[in-house]
């Protein structure tokens, strides 16, 4: 079946596995090692790791629209988003009375802006597996309608690029209004817990870590799965010759269509699974830059390798942390910079550098079956 | 057989449920007619009253200046143009005016276009699976399992092109020639029963165009092939029936020796070259 062809795949096994084993090791770390111990990983640091996964499942989205179908997305920061305001509504509900107003059913944006009852948007989701849903279906839906209109009318290349990056400034535009209904420009915020756990707690975080992790590995098989199957290598001629793969016979808009779809979910549940560990959602997840910076993830990481988007996003954002920690005006310099060095230098990004490696190897070890024909 | 065994035994295939193989009804001779086709654009007489017919299994060559018609004629066949009149038949049973071009190409015409476009980042034996005849609708191919025939066919055909040893390299290493060869083993992967091939040797070097030669002979008597070709060299080693068009009719029809002589054709085309 084309889902568990990538488990059999030496590449993914590695994936898993180093994936798995920092999963343990960090639970591990964070459980059983002592406070002052410096190997201690707080619960903190465990937060921001889920973080960095979130962007990982988000990055790996993108890599499977623009390293394999040649669609650079510069809006899928909206999905994530979407994603994210899915799960936040979720978050709302379950405050319950116990906002600062006290209301039972209206979160406190509401009563403040004296609204009488609940938008009819807003309803459902106090229930998990109606939101949870939603996370899949709302990005989903918005790139099936996006998607099917910009495909069949042939729009490809910048002109496509140009088109997302429009729609997630709108999106973002329509939730900072406060009529809307989705908390203006404050967002959603002031969660208390998730499926009845506190999300203040150790363990809920670490529980919220591990769940990404799991998210990320599922979307990495999946992505795989697709990519590594007969629809994966039609993706691919989609990319390089489009005309072409027309000819053949396949309906190359809707080949197009349902990887973006598949992405836009990917990209949804990363959003869903990022707004419990950082505690907030607000408009500002729309903005075309962000959308962007999830881009020179991917080309950093080295674009259609999947495990590449997967390492530029944790490395980025790592170094942003670092850097934002130790010179915040310096950190746009540092990206644009890095971009740059990587473009000129590692064209292929740092995928490309470990496929090299390994590539000389193998050329090493067997003469190249050029000369034998020629 | 009574109908309860029939119904009972597992290994029985029904008649309903076998494909069915495309019908071109070859009994008479002839896989393909053109006969009294006129075509003009805007006035001009690109095709004016053709008349050809090819044997199934026969390799033609048409050959003829600049302006006589034979990329036109090509459409037609494939159903990329509609002449004004004068009627086009597939065997003796598919009246492919009536049909498009999808339909066409699946009932096994295909063709070749002058400039080969491969799929460079896959590898030859990919560019070959994706073009094989398979339901291309999104679905079925996520699930698509490569199954051993197939496998078997495409090696077959890899064998066929004289790239074997290239199988497993990407497409993008090949040189001119041998992504024509691909191109062509991508048709070949359809089954066509009438192959349609616009000027294969351009730009390649002669060993390459002896190898193309050598390619195409090995197909006629399993396929028809129609090749349209300016290089006479090249024409006069594969041929065994050549026909010259004119400004959108047949000069003359015959061996290369036979047409080479002809004062018509000499007059207007061989004599440029001779």
């Amino acid at each position: 079946m084309w889902l568990t062809r990538p488990l059999r795949e030496r590449s993914t096994q590695l994936f898993l596995g180093v994936l798995f084993a920092a999963l343990v090791a960090v639970t591990f770390l964070h459980l059983f090692m002592p406070q002052d111990s410096a190997l201690h990983v707080s619960a903190f640091t465990v937060t921001l790791l889920g973080k960095y996964l979130c962007y990982a499942l988000l990055a790996v989205a993108v890599d499977l629209v623009w390293g394999y179908l040649g669609i650079l997305s510069l809006g899928h920061g909206a999905f994530f988003a979407l994603g994210g305001y899915a799960m936040g509504m979720y978050l709302m509900r379950q405050i319950g009375d116990r906002g600062v107003y006290g209301d039972p059913v209206l979160p406190d944006f509401m009563v403040f802006m004296n609204w009488q009852e609940l938008p009819w948007f807003w309803h459902g989701f106090d229930m998990a597996w109606f939101a949870f849903i939603m996370v899949l279906l709302a990005p989903g839906l918005l790139a099936l309608v996006f998607g099917f209109l910009a495909f069949r009318s042939r729009v490809t290349g910048v002109y496509l690029s140009i088109i997302t990056q429009a729609l997630t400034f709108a999106l973002m535009l329509a939730f900072f209004r406060n009529e809307m209904g989705f908390g203006g420009n404050n967002g959603l915020t002031d969660f208390k817990d998730i499926l009845g756990f506190n999300l203040r707690t150790d363990a809920t975080r670490l529980g919220l870590f591990i769940a990404t992790g799991i998210a990320l590995a599922i979307g990495y098989v999946i992505c795989r799965g697709i990519v590594t199957s007969k629809l994966g290598r039609v993706s691919v001629a989609c990319r390089d010759a489009e005309a072409r793969t027309r000819f053949l016979g396949y309906r190359v808009e809707r080949v197009q269509l349902f990887v973006f779809v598949v992405s836009a979910m990917l990209a949804g549940v990363a959003g869903a699974l990022y707004v419990p560990q950082v505690g907030i959602i607000n408009p500002s997840e729309f903005s075309p830059l962000f959308s962007i910076e999830i881009v020179v993830w991917v080309a950093l990481g080295g674009r259609a390798t999947l495990y590449g988007a997967v390492i530029g996003a944790i490395l980025v954002n790592y170094a942003k942390t670092v850097f934002t920690g130790i010179m915040p005006d310096a950190w746009l310099f540092a990206l644009g910079g890095l971009f740059v060095l990587v473009t000129v230098f590692l064209p292929k990004g740092i995928a490309g550098l470990l496929q090299k490696r390994r590539k000389a190897k193998t050329d090493n070890d067997t003469p190249t079956g050029q000369e034998a024909t020629a | 057989m009574s109908i309860f065994q029939e119904l009972a035994d597992r290994e029985h295939v029904f008649e309903f449920l076998t494909q069915v193989q495309s019908p071109v009804d070859v009994r008479h001779g002839p896989i393909l007619y053109l006969e009294d086709v006129n075509v003009s654009f805007d006035g001009f007489k690109a095709i004016n009253n053709l008349n050809l017919t090819i044997d199934d299994g026969e390799l033609r060559c048409i050959i003829g200046p600049n302006g006589a018609g034979k990329t036109t004629m090509m459409d037609i066949i494939t159903g990329k143009t509609r002449p004004d009149t004068g009627s086009v038949w597939f065997g003796s049973r598919h009246n492919l005016l009536t049909m498009n071009e999808p339909d066409i190409a699946s009932l096994g015409i295909g063709r070749k276009f002058q400039k080969p476009t491969v799929f460079e980042a896959l590898t030859l034996f990919e560019n070959l699976e994706l073009a094989m005849a398979a339901d291309k609708r999104v679905f079925p191919t996520l699930t698509a399992i490569m199954k051993p025939e197939f496998r078997d066919r495409i090696d077959e055909v890899l064998e066929m092109i004289g790239l074997k040893d290239l199988r497993d390299r990407l497409a993008g290493i090949l040189s001119h020639g041998q992504k024509q060869w691909l191109e062509i083993g991508m048709l070949l992967m359809q089954k066509p029963r009438l192959l349609l091939v616009d000027e294969p040797v351009a730009g390649m070097t002669e060993q390459e165009m002896e190898r193309t030669a050598e390619l195409l002979t090995s197909l006629a008597g399993k396929q028809s092939v129609v090749v349209v070709e300016h290089d006479m060299g090249f024409v006069r080693s594969i041929a065994r029936k050549v026909t010259v068009l004119h400004q959108g009719s047949v000069l003359a029809e015959g061996t290369m020796d036979q047409v080479s002589n002809d004062p018509e054709v000499i007059k207007v085309y061989l004599g440029e070259e001779a």
